[in-house]
């Protein structure tokens, strides 16, 4: 009888190891960026919308801001919009686009086909401001705070439970620029 | 004890001595096979286990790549935005090698500090990111931004064309 | 409309799996034969309504329904219907609904193969069986990875299916690997259904032993499809890496091999029945480990699914109770399962026993190498990989012994036996591999150990397979039994395998090298000329292709145009390798990268691979052996007391006195 058991005993062990390895995995997906706590990194880009105007980062400064990286390309973030056009009505800060390696007549039609809730776009179509960024991929979601510092990253799109977090990190955002 | 049942044992014995020679056999094989996932600062620190195959990941430098004109010879430089380290590798990159993307290279440390890669592999697409090189970005968080010595490279790029 | 008719299958297929796992069980536990009666037609339907899920599925990717996610995510406008068809089981959505459609399939296949010889409360056992694990399979589909979620408003056009995944042995790879993974599944419904009952008889075992062949075979016969894809796909010339998703698939495999030569022992004399069922438990287990491991995000693979922990709870979840249960149940049930007659030392028990032995542990071999990352992170020794030396080197040792006495097997009675009778008629044979082993190995140059081992275990195989084919056909008056006739084309097989292996490993020529137009490369007498490098355009990519000319001495011998494709959507980028197959040597060439220093010049992978068809020639005749074996009509008579007459006059054909 005790005999027979081994195998089932084998088997616990092996489903404890898995156990215990699959948040290491989910840790892996959610890496921390070595950016956050730091300054947000400065860079000029031009609009999406009219080509010869450009944004810098620096011009944002001593007010909260969301950055959000997309690429009509980029299904997931398709998938994202409808919370992204949220953050945009609801939290009360500028929402910037960071259109990442795109094309812009495409990037103009994704906009218009499914709505632009963001206060303006920054165009980064050869992707080196993403790598000061460090932009692994799109969907990305930066809350950066009125001193330029990046409070928060969120890596792919956003549903219900991150939309949820980050508006509660918003409010702290606001409430610390009111201050 | 009758022959079979002795028959029976020392075949039972036989099984175990055997299971036990090939595990053991495979536990010094394994730990002769092991590659350790490291980082560029972790190099640097000296923090790796010696004449051990490695796993480097990490970002290739932007304006790092450099090939040798008449062979297949290239060099690019890892980093985790903090220290960088130089590879040298002979042969045919991934499809998806490209600066400022996630690599892993296999391969050991040389004398001189420089990573002699046998293999290099590139993650697959845009959503993908190896988790070799974000434990390498990770690990390297807490000290310095990123952005300081890949600017420099995109400005010595920048001022080369 | 047409994905609301697939989920809606879907749930009709959960309910109808519920109704199986539960009201047949229960009947054939208090003897009711209305409610077992009703284990047939549920299994009908619940295969009627997954039929109809999947078919759905492949009819919203061929008429481009980008609301669909599935579709939006795994498709687009440019590609083209056949691979529209594969990209349904392109997804890890997808892939599950194939999974659950085979599984249905299976059952079906037993309902109606097995219903005259199996006593129907052991039948009716088996399908409930399956009928539960149907459930969790629906459960997780629907649950957590629902492949009719809809995106509204669609977009214009869908994303790619990967390039990787947009060629012919994608096509048949994944459906091929899951009849076989879940295959196993019916031999698992044997195993419970034979410890529900509390006895295994040998008859049970008898009626599970086609099923098993045909799993093992199905299995076979996609990883082979599964190196062969990656030898030409991925563009390393490799045909094997050791990577976790093939072991994945590959650890099923060496416990069903495993299993299928238990079976015969228990079937035909008795012995060791627990362990058969062990394996039987152990095979499928070890199948749902894969799915897990490839899904959850545990290990990371060169080519895993899209990964995500909470279906990998889900699957632990799912194997923790089925596997859990089945080892509970064994471990009450199986001290009292019958026990089969002693035997000798020498006899052909014992050479299945030792078979079972090195293939069980080159199974746990490759399980630790796999786990091991996992190991040393849970101790917090660091973050490794295994290196494929490991595998190999385990490899090599584990198989040797496999291969030298393979050939005995055969020749050996059952019960008891001496070494010199076994050996006698293979004498030939030893002395025929050794000295035409060394003397192929010298005449292609290849005379190093690897080579040398290839050829003397390969021909070894062959000769002493063959050998036992031609004495069994001119001692035995009956015609040789399927049975027979596929082991000894399995066994060829292997040997077939090994000579391939051999080769390729001591001998390929591999040179990355620099091409500009113009340049010619010299290798192993063949003469690589590069005339240009050109684009060209397909359907839904772009390619730079370079335009080779192949010659061998002055006399040209084949052109070839590797490509480096781009894919429009995604950009990705796919090395598509220019391949002249052959029986003795295949040429090789894959595009590496353009050299960006001015010059046009691109890194060209050149490799001369020798008799590496040799490896999937042999693992397919391994594969045709398996259902060659499961055709042999003793399994499939209806009258037991002929089918128990006929293994009696074969066990007697296997030992004349």
């Amino acid at each position: 009888m005790i005999r027979m058991l081994i195998p089932l005993l084998v088997f616990v062990g092996l489903i404890g190891l898995l156990l215990i390895s699959l948040p290491t995995a989910e840790q892996r997906r959610q890496v921390a960026s070595p950016l956050i706590g730091r300054e947000v990194p400065n860079f000029t880009l031009p609009s999406l919308h009219e080509p010869e105007v450009s944004y810098s980062t620096a011009d944002l400064r001593g007010q909260p801001f969301i950055l959000n990286v997309w690429g009509s390309w980029c299904f997931s973030c398709r998938v994202e919009h409808p919370y992204i056009t949220r953050l945009g009505e609801e939290a009360g800060i500028p929402l910037v686009g960071f259109n990442w390696r795109d094309e812009r007549d495409d990037a103009l039609t994704w906009l218009s086909r499914f709505g632009d809730a963001w206060t303006f776009h920054m165009v980064d179509e050869e992707g080196r401001a993403a790598i000061d960024l460090g932009v692994y991929g799109a969907p990305e979601t930066f809350l950066i705070d009125h001193r330029g510092v990046i409070r928060h990253k969120h890596i792919g799109p956003v549903d219900e439970t991150s939309f949820a977090d980050l508006m509660r990190r918003i409010e702290e955002m606001r409430q610390e620029a009111g201050a | 004890m009758t022959p079979t049942r002795k028959k029976r044992l020392a075949v039972i014995g036989l099984m175990v001595l055997g299971v036990s020679t090939a595990t053991a056999i495979a536990l010094v094989a394994l730990n002769d096979n092991i590659r350790f996932s490291i980082g560029p600062s972790e190099i640097v620190a000296g923090d790796f286990p010696e004449g051990r195959q490695l796993r480097l990941g990490g970002l290739v430098a932007a304006g790092s790549v450099s090939r040798d004109p008449t062979s297949l010879l290239v060099t690019f430089d890892v980093t985790d935005c903090i220290h960088d380290i130089t590879v040298n590798f002979n042969g045919i990159l991934p499809d998806l090698f490209r600066e400022g993307q996630g690599v892993i290279a296999h391969g050991t440390l040389d004398a001189n500090g420089m990573f002699q890669a046998h293999e290099v592999l590139a993650r697959h697409d845009e959503t993908y990111m190896p988790p070799e090189v974000a434990r390498a970005m990770a690990l390297a968080g807490g000290n310095e931004v990123c952005g300081e010595p890949i600017e420099d490279h995109i400005a010595s790029v920048e001022a080369g064309y | 409309m047409i994905a609301e008719f697939g989920q809606i299958s879907l749930i009709l297929a959960l309910v109808l799996a519920i109704l199986l796992g539960t009201l047949p069980l229960w009947g054939a536990y208090r003897q009711n034969d209305a409610l077992m009666n009703l284990a047939p037609s549920l299994v009908a339907g619940h295969f009627v309504f997954t039929l109809a899920a999947f078919l759905s599925l492949a009819t919203l990717f061929l008429r481009h329904d980008f609301t669909v996610i599935n579709v939006a995510t795994n498709s687009n406008l440019l590609l083209p219907w056949y691979y529209r068809i594969s990209a349904t089981w392109g997804s890890h959505e997808g892939s599950l609904l194939l999974w659950i459609l085979m599984l249905a399939g299976w059952m079906l296949a037993v309902a109606v193969m097995s219903r005259k010889v199996l006593p129907k409360v052991f039948l009716t056992r088996v399908l409930s069986v399956m009928g539960l694990i149907s459930i969790g399979f629906l459960l997780f589909t629907l649950l957590t990875s629902n492949p009719f979620d809809r995106i509204l408003p669609g977009p214009i056009d869908g994303q790619d299916l990967n390039p990787l995944l947009q060629d012919p042995g994608m096509i048949f790879h994944p459906p091929l690997l899951y009849m076989g993974y879940v295959g196993f599944a019916v031999a698992f419904g044997f195993a419970i259904a034979g410890l529900l009952g509390g006895r295994i008889e040998r008859d049970w075992v008898r009626w599970s032993r086609p099923w098993t062949l045909m799993a093992w075979a199905f299995l076979t016969g996609g990883i082979t499809l599964g190196s062969w894809w990656a030898y030409y796909e991925l563009g390393w010339g490799g045909w094997w890496f050791w990577d976790p998703v093939e072991n994945a698939s590959f650890i099923p495999w060496l416990l069903g091999t495993a299993l299928i030569h238990s079976q015969a022992v228990t079937e035909k004399r008795g012995a060791f029945p627990a362990w058969t069922v062990l394996l039987a438990i152990a095979a499928f287990s070890t199948s749902l480990l894969g799915t897990f491991l490839v899904r959850s995000g545990v290990l990371t693979s060169v080519h895993a699914f899209a990964t995500d922990p909470e279906r990998g709870v889900f699957i632990l979840a799912f194997m923790a109770v089925v596997t859990g249960a089945a080892l509970l149940l064994y471990a009450l049930r199986a001290p009292r399962i019958m026990t089969g007659k002693g035997f000798d030392f020498v006899s052909r028990e014992s050479a299945l026993l030792l078979n079972n032995v090195f293939f069980a542990v080159s199974a746990g071999m490759v399980l630790l190498g796999t786990l091991y990352p996992l190991i040393i992170d849970f101790m917090g020794w660091g973050q490794i990989s295994v290196g494929p030396p490991y595998f190999s080197a385990m490899f090599i040792l584990l198989m040797t012994p496999i291969v030298m006495l393979m050939p005995l097997g055969p020749f050996s009675r059952w019960g008891q036996d001496n070494l010199k009778r076994v050996m006698a008629p293979l004498l030939i044979s030893l002395v025929v591999a050794i000295v035409a082993g060394l003397a192929i190995a010298a005449l292609l140059g290849a005379f190093n150990l690897r080579a040398i081992t290839g050829w003397i275990g390969g021909i070894w195989l062959i000769m002493g397979s063959l050998s036992y084919f031609w004495r069994q056909k001119s001692q035995s008056r009956f015609k040789l039994p399927r049975g027979q006739l596929g082991m000894v084309m399995a066994h060829a097989g292997v040997g077939v395998f090994i000579i391939g292996v051999g080769m390729v490993e001591s001998m390929t020529y591999e040179r990355d090298v620099r091409f500009g137009a113009g340049d010619t490369l010299e290798v192993a007498g063949y003469r690589f000329h590069l005339h240009e490098v050109a684009s060209v355009k397909g359907p839904n990519w772009i390619a730079d292709e370079g335009r080779f000319t192949v010659y061998r001495g002055d006399r040209e011998i084949a052109r070839m145009q590797p490509q480096k494709r781009l894919y429009h959507r995604g950009q990705q980028v796919m090395t598509q390798v220019a391949l002249r197959p052959g029986v003795f040597h295949d040429l090789y060439i894959a595009m590496g990268e353009p050299l960006e220093d001015g010059t046009g010049d691109w890194s060209i992978r050149v490799h001369i691979k020798p008799f590496v068809r040799w490896i999937w020639g042999g693992a397919f005749l391994l594969g045709i052996g398996g259902l060659v074996a499961a055709s042999d009509r003793r399994y499939w008579r209806q009258q037991r007391a002929e089918a128990e007459r006929e293994a009696r006059a074969e066990d007697q054909g296997a030992q004349p006195a």
